[in-house]
């Protein structure tokens, strides 16, 4: 007799089936024994783009534990938390705490803060546009009550770990030097051509970013530190889009 | 929206960005999946800029998941609806699949059954669509692997019946059609006499694998490979009841250089120069 559920009914169990070992009811072929083996093409279909979305987005965790192996964890994380929106550059946001708390990779602590710095590598990649102001607007007389409005590709990434210098070593032409102990601090930004930097920094440095991606004043931020280093990699990388002396326009 | 060139266009890749630039007009129009350029900004949309600055663009979408019992994601319809008011392709068009289900996204081109029930789905979306994008939509032909035992429809039946209720343009895959004739056993120019080829605004031409299944082969619609000739044989044949119609090469996983894909490109120009000297689409 045809059965004929509801596309609803239909559309779950296929889903049910792409996360199972069996193909669902309902399905025909020329041959009915070779079901299962075509629909084993959608199953590794949406497993093999997945995993390799993720890896698009984590390379160095792939470089780290190795490909069969990130596949094999790929798939476990895929299944607990699939992408809920098809811009997949948005996928991945729990990926490093999932890595935090899988048993299989407990031997290595660093993994779950080098994915958070390549999750906010990829936000940087994609942030909105904005040009950089000139450096001349550095030079007025009350450099003290001035506000800076950062690019919005400008982020900050701190783990208590060598997570930076892990992921840096994992880029191509690394020099190979020994790993110095966490915390590591980094500014994460796309520069005017677009490259996305990936740059160590000194924690006086980041206390100083801090505040001024807070908004404070750099008055305020020079009270944690000397300034200059910052400010210097912000115009070198043309990381400052406005200016704000506090007086009324 | 004004109309692809009725000549071969490429995928874009962003690997052939540099290219594509020192060589303006070598391809008639590129085609761009639209899901690549929801970011905010950065080098995509920097690059989509300037490609779109001197070439005619086709935005293609995997995302709406038309096909699917639930209804369309508005937050979706509103960010195509923004790509197209900023780059103003010439041509939409997405699938005749499903690709999400509940609140997951599958990240695939699913089948569905030809039924009354998916009919009536189908046709509200694409009727949501074209609203809300103020544009006729293409709808494309899919690959499939399987089909489904309570479908009442033959996919030509319902492909035409939908462009007739929703007036959607069709984007015809002639990879699709091959690869679904030899999986399903039918015969692809058989299909092809059958499709309302009157509807279609623009063709695929891709590459396929082959595995072989106890009963004869499995082809999977992999766009990893040059097109295959009896593929280059079916776009003949159509050309030939058509004239000349926009045709793209897609080629998207193992991508090879730049001038693999141009040589491809020319060898649908050559196909399409000899329909246009043949039987011409009627204006």
């Amino acid at each position: 007799m045809l059965h004929d559920p509801s596309h609803a009914k239909t559309e779950a169990a296929f889903n049910a089936a792409l996360w199972g070992p069996a193909p669902p009811a309902g399905l025909t072929a020329p041959d009915a024994n070779e079901i299962a083996q075509r629909f084993k093409v959608y199953r590794n279909n949406v497993q093999h783009s997945l995993t390799r979305a993720l890896a698009a987005r984590f390379p160095v965790i792939e470089a780290l534990v190795g490909p069969a192996f990130f596949t094999a964890m790929a798939r476990v994380y895929i299944a607990q938390s699939p992408p809920q929106d098809p811009v997949m550059l948005r996928w991945g946001a729990s990926f490093a705490g999932f890595l935090d708390g899988f048993p299989p990779v407990a031997h290595l602590p660093f993994l779950g803060d080098v994915a958070r710095l390549e999750y906010v590598r990829g936000r940087a990649c994609h942030a909105a546009d904005a040009d950089p102001v000139a450096p001349e607007v550095l030079a007025v007389a009350d450099l003290e009550s001035l506000r800076l409005t950062l690019h919005p590709s400008a982020l900050l990434f701190t783990s208590p770990l060598p997570a930076v210098q892990i992921w840096q070593s994992h880029q191509t032409g690394a020099a190979r030097a020994p790993l110095l102990p966490g915390p590591d601090y980094a500014l994460i930004a796309r520069q005017p051509d677009f490259t996305v930097i990936v740059e160590r920094i000194e924690p006086d440095t980041f206390a100083v970013l801090s505040s001024l991606c807070d908004g404070e004043t750099l008055g305020f931020a020079a009270g944690k530190a000397d300034p200059t280093p910052a400010l210097t990699l912000l115009l070198r990388h043309g990381l400052i889009i406005d200016t704000d002396t506090g007086a009324p326009r | 929206m004004s109309q692809l060139p009725h000549t071969s266009g490429l995928g874009f890749k962003p690997e052939h960005f540099h290219d594509i630039m020192v060589q303006p007009g070598a391809v008639g129009f590129f085609e761009v999946h639209a899901e690549n350029y929801m970011g905010d900004g950065g080098a995509a949309h920097a690059m989509l800029t300037a490609l779109r600055a001197d070439h005619a663009l086709s935005l293609h979408g995997v995302g709406l998941s038309i096909g699917g019992a639930q209804g369309l994601n508005p937050a979706h319809l509103d960010r195509l609806r923004k790509l197209i008011d900023r780059y103003q392709p010439e041509s939409f068009s997405e699938h005749l699949a499903w690709s999400s289900h509940g609140t997951a996204w599958l990240n695939d081109l699913l089948p569905l059954p030809y039924t009354q029930e998916t009919l009536t789905t189908i046709c509200t979306h694409i009727d949501q669509v074209q609203d809300r994008l103020g544009c006729r939509m293409l709808l494309e032909n899919p690959a499939t692997y399987v089909t489904f035992e309570n479908s009442t429809w033959t996919e030509t039946d319902f492909l035409t019946e939908i462009t007739r209720r929703t007036g959607c343009g069709l984007l015809l895959d002639i990879n699709n059609v091959f690869v679904s004739a030899t999986n399903h056993r039918f015969d692809a120019r058989a299909y092809l006499a059958a499709f309302p080829l009157a509807a279609v605004g623009e063709i695929h031409l891709a590459g396929h694998d082959a595995e072989d299944l106890p009963s004869g082969p499995l082809l999977i619609d992999s766009h990893g490979a040059p097109v295959a000739d009896p593929v280059w044989a079916l776009y003949a044949a159509v050309l030939e009841q058509t004239g000349p119609l926009p045709t793209l090469i897609e080629w998207d996983t193992d991508v090879p250089d730049f001038a693999t894909l141009l040589s491809e490109a020319a060898r649908a120009k050559t196909v399409l120069a000899r329909a246009k000297g043949g039987q011409s689409r009627a204006a």
